[in-house]
């Protein structure tokens, strides 16, 4: 047949060689993409999340909002400050507790609590939340963000380790704090 | 000289340089392009150079660690022999490069230079264009700042609202759970490497193709582009009125690019490096972070888009105008050059050019902002309060305690959130004003759970004081049925 003349010896070992190295490049792209994406499929199962205590409860008085502080769970060498993350912990009751986010469920900018007013406002772009974090007004399309939060032995602890944002908002709410179930 | 000429021609005979590059300068270009009009591109490149110097100067002592990178910006500030002055060169060099190339853009568009053959010139310069403002965000993220810190967390809640992948490109992009140390390293490899190196490759591209196809003649009314004819009647055009781009016009854009070059450094000089703002500490909430010049158009979309329009406009608002920037070239490939007769065009770049700067004039103040200090920070000014009950000053105690201020200003005082209150008992009958302080509601908190009927009571009689002593208050007109206008005018003045 005359197509088979046309490859000549040389041509069929080029194209061996294109072929050998595209296999090469990807049985490389296999570790390469996976070290790109180790942070995402790590954090895949919730596994960035753990418990971590925020202080005793006798720290907080009944019907006030505090700021607190925590470390997150997952440091990394290079971190410096940037573990140490704020939230408002707003004591209800005795035992009754809720824990937010300083995130602004808009964009993200830190919220700062008023006691007088009774109001969460958000420098940014003025998102403003009532002191149960439920919305008020301004652009944020929901309330503020809630850490799980669990009181033992007078220490309240938080399930805290990601950023919150409000697209990850919806997995965060299917997990409801222990204490309201 | 002699021995000058013997060494480059040792290096030619080797390099064979010399008859390409001797082409490429004497390329013939059209006379009348040899114009003021046609410097922003080279700028651009200029720009970018010195960009790459002085980027590669603050490398020298830049540390990319999120616990390193605020000191290493204050030595360089502070400690290191002119390091501020390299530090504000380029950030000064970063607001030229993005304003240069939008006026390249600009000036490319109105010309009708991304007409046919030159329409892949006109995509690579949109690639160059998201490039350099993907340089700018970069790079603002590198001064690791309190601005830094909270811009990073802005960008993840854009990037969370992409449904289904958002948490999961989220940690793609902060290198983890949350903003740290990995994620400062992944901002750096992208600044330094990355897209550097994109923008080397297609601006080389960029720079083949304006070479090959020639620069874009000089756009004359009825001059009119087909596919068919148009590279016969370019290439006529430079060979009847076509001069060699050395040293015909090169000298236009040498002046100019020395002349950025003096502006950038007068910038630098005059006005000092940018930032770095407060140390990058998550612990402390009180800032009020903003994006650099070029995003604050984008900061004040962000306030003033519909909670429910906001996710669709974020995430299809830029595939769009990205795709229609792509494809404008294939939509208007023909036709006329001549913004003279591209009236559509004109309106569209001033339409933009309106939207953006009257966005970024407002994001400069923000009025969509509360001014958090501004219930301790501003008294109610005396004329508000000659001449008021006890109640009606109570009220006025009420109207600051109760942070009303944040939002609402008193002669020009205070927040512009809400509208000014100056004469709002103008607009507002005292049911009504009962109404709006207890429910809220058209973007105001409902302070019903938070005032006492008693605040109630002396906020809504000092509101009911504000207004022009030459104007009456409102009154419920209804009520003027029941009583008669007598009776209610003279119980509304009594309340």
């Amino acid at each position: 047949m005359p197509n088979e003349n046309n490859i000549s010896r040389r041509g069929l070992l080029m194209k061996l060689g294109i072929l050998f190295n595209g296999l090469v490049a990807t049985a490389l792209a296999v570790p390469v993409v996976r070290f790109l994406l180790s942070s995402v499929a790590r954090g895949r199962a919730g596994a960035y999340l753990s418990w971590v205590p925020l202080g005793r409860v006798n720290e907080f008085p009944e019907g006030e909002t505090r700021l607190a502080t925590f470390r997150n769970p997952f440091v990394g060498p290079t971190d410096g400050k940037t573990v140490d993350t704020a939230c408002w912990v707003r004591r209800i009751g005795a035992e009754q507790f809720q824990v937010f986010a300083v995130n602004c469920a808009h964009l993200g900018c830190p919220v700062r609590w008023f006691p007088q007013s009774g109001l969460f406002m958000c420098p940014c772009h003025g998102g403003a939340y009532y002191r149960d974090g439920s919305r008020a007004s301004g652009p944020p399309e929901r309330g503020l963000f809630e850490y799980p939060h669990k009181v033992e032995n007078g220490l309240i602890t938080i399930q805290a380790g990601e950023l919150p944002t409000p697209g990850a908002s919806a997995a965060l709410l299917r997990k409801k704090p222990p204490c309201a179930s | 000289m002699r021995v000058l000429a013997q060494v480059g021609e040792w290096f030619d005979r080797r390099l064979q340089l010399a008859v390409p590059i001797r082409e490429v300068a004497e390329h013939p270009v059209p006379r009348n392009t040899a114009s003021w009009w046609y410097v922003f591109g080279s700028a651009a490149l200029t720009v970018f150079l010195l960009q790459l110097a002085t980027g590669i100067l603050l490398a020298l002592i830049y540390v990319p660690s999120a616990g390193e990178a605020w000191s290493s910006l204050q030595a360089l500030n502070h400690d290191i022999t002119l390091g501020w002055f390299v530090r504000a060169m380029h950030g000064w060099g970063s607001n030229f490069m993005v304003a240069i190339v939008l006026i390249h853009m600009v000036q490319v568009f109105l010309f009708g230079a991304h007409k046919f053959p030159r329409e892949l010139t006109w995509i690579i310069g949109v690639f160059l264009l998201l490039m350099t403002l993907g340089m700018a965000f970069s790079g603002q993220v590198l001064r690791f700042d309190q601005d830094a810190y909270w811009g990073l967390g802005i960008g993840a809640s854009i990037a969370s609202r992409v449904p289904i992948l958002g948490p999961a490109i989220v940690k793609l992009m902060l290198g983890g759970p949350i903003i740290a140390g990995a994620t400062l390293s992944r901002f750096f490899a992208l600044h330094v490497f990355v897209i550097p190196g994109m923008l080397i490759g297609f601006v080389a591209l960029h720079l083949v193709m304006v070479v090959k196809l020639g620069i874009n003649e000089w756009p004359m009314p009825g001059r009119v582009v087909k596919r068919a004819t148009y590279v016969s009647e370019y290439h006529e055009l430079t060979k009847k009125d076509g001069a060699p781009f050395v040293p015909y016009a090169v000298w236009k854009d040498l002046f100019f690019a020395a002349f950025v070059l003096l502006a950038v450094a007068a910038c630098a000089l005059y006005f000092g490096p940018f930032g770095p703002t407060g140390r990058p500490d998550p612990t402390v909430i009180q800032t009020a972070p903003k994006p650099d010049y070029f995003f604050l158009w984008l900061y004040g979309l962000l306030s003033y888009l519909p909670p429910s329009t906001e996710t669709p406009a974020l995430l299809i608002g830029p595939v769009v105008a990205i795709a229609a920037l792509v494809l404008l070239p294939f939509l208007s490939g023909e036709g006329e050059k001549s913004w003279r007769r591209r009236p559509i065009a004109v309106l569209t770049v001033m339409l933009i050019a309106v939207t953006l700067g009257t966005l970024t004039h407002l994001a400069g103040y923000t009025p969509w902002s509360p001014h958090m200090n501004a219930w301790s920070g501003d008294p109610v000014p005396d004329k508000f309060l000659h001449g008021t009950t006890a109640l009606q000053r109570q009220g006025a105690l009420v109207f600051q305690v109760k942070q009303c201020r944040n939002c609402h200003s008193l002669g020009d005082l205070g927040g512009q959130r809400g509208p000014a209150l100056d004469s709002v008992a103008l607009r507002l009958t005292e049911d009504q004003l009962i109404r709006q302080v207890i429910q809220g509601g058209g973007n105001m908190p409902a302070y019903g759970k938070n005032l006492s009927p008693a605040e109630t009571t002396a906020l809504v009689a000092f509101l009911k004081t504000l207004h022009p002593r030459t104007q009456s208050p409102a009154r419920d007109a209804s009520r003027d049925m029941v009583l008669g206008e007598e009776q209610n005018r003279r119980q509304e003045s009594q309340r």
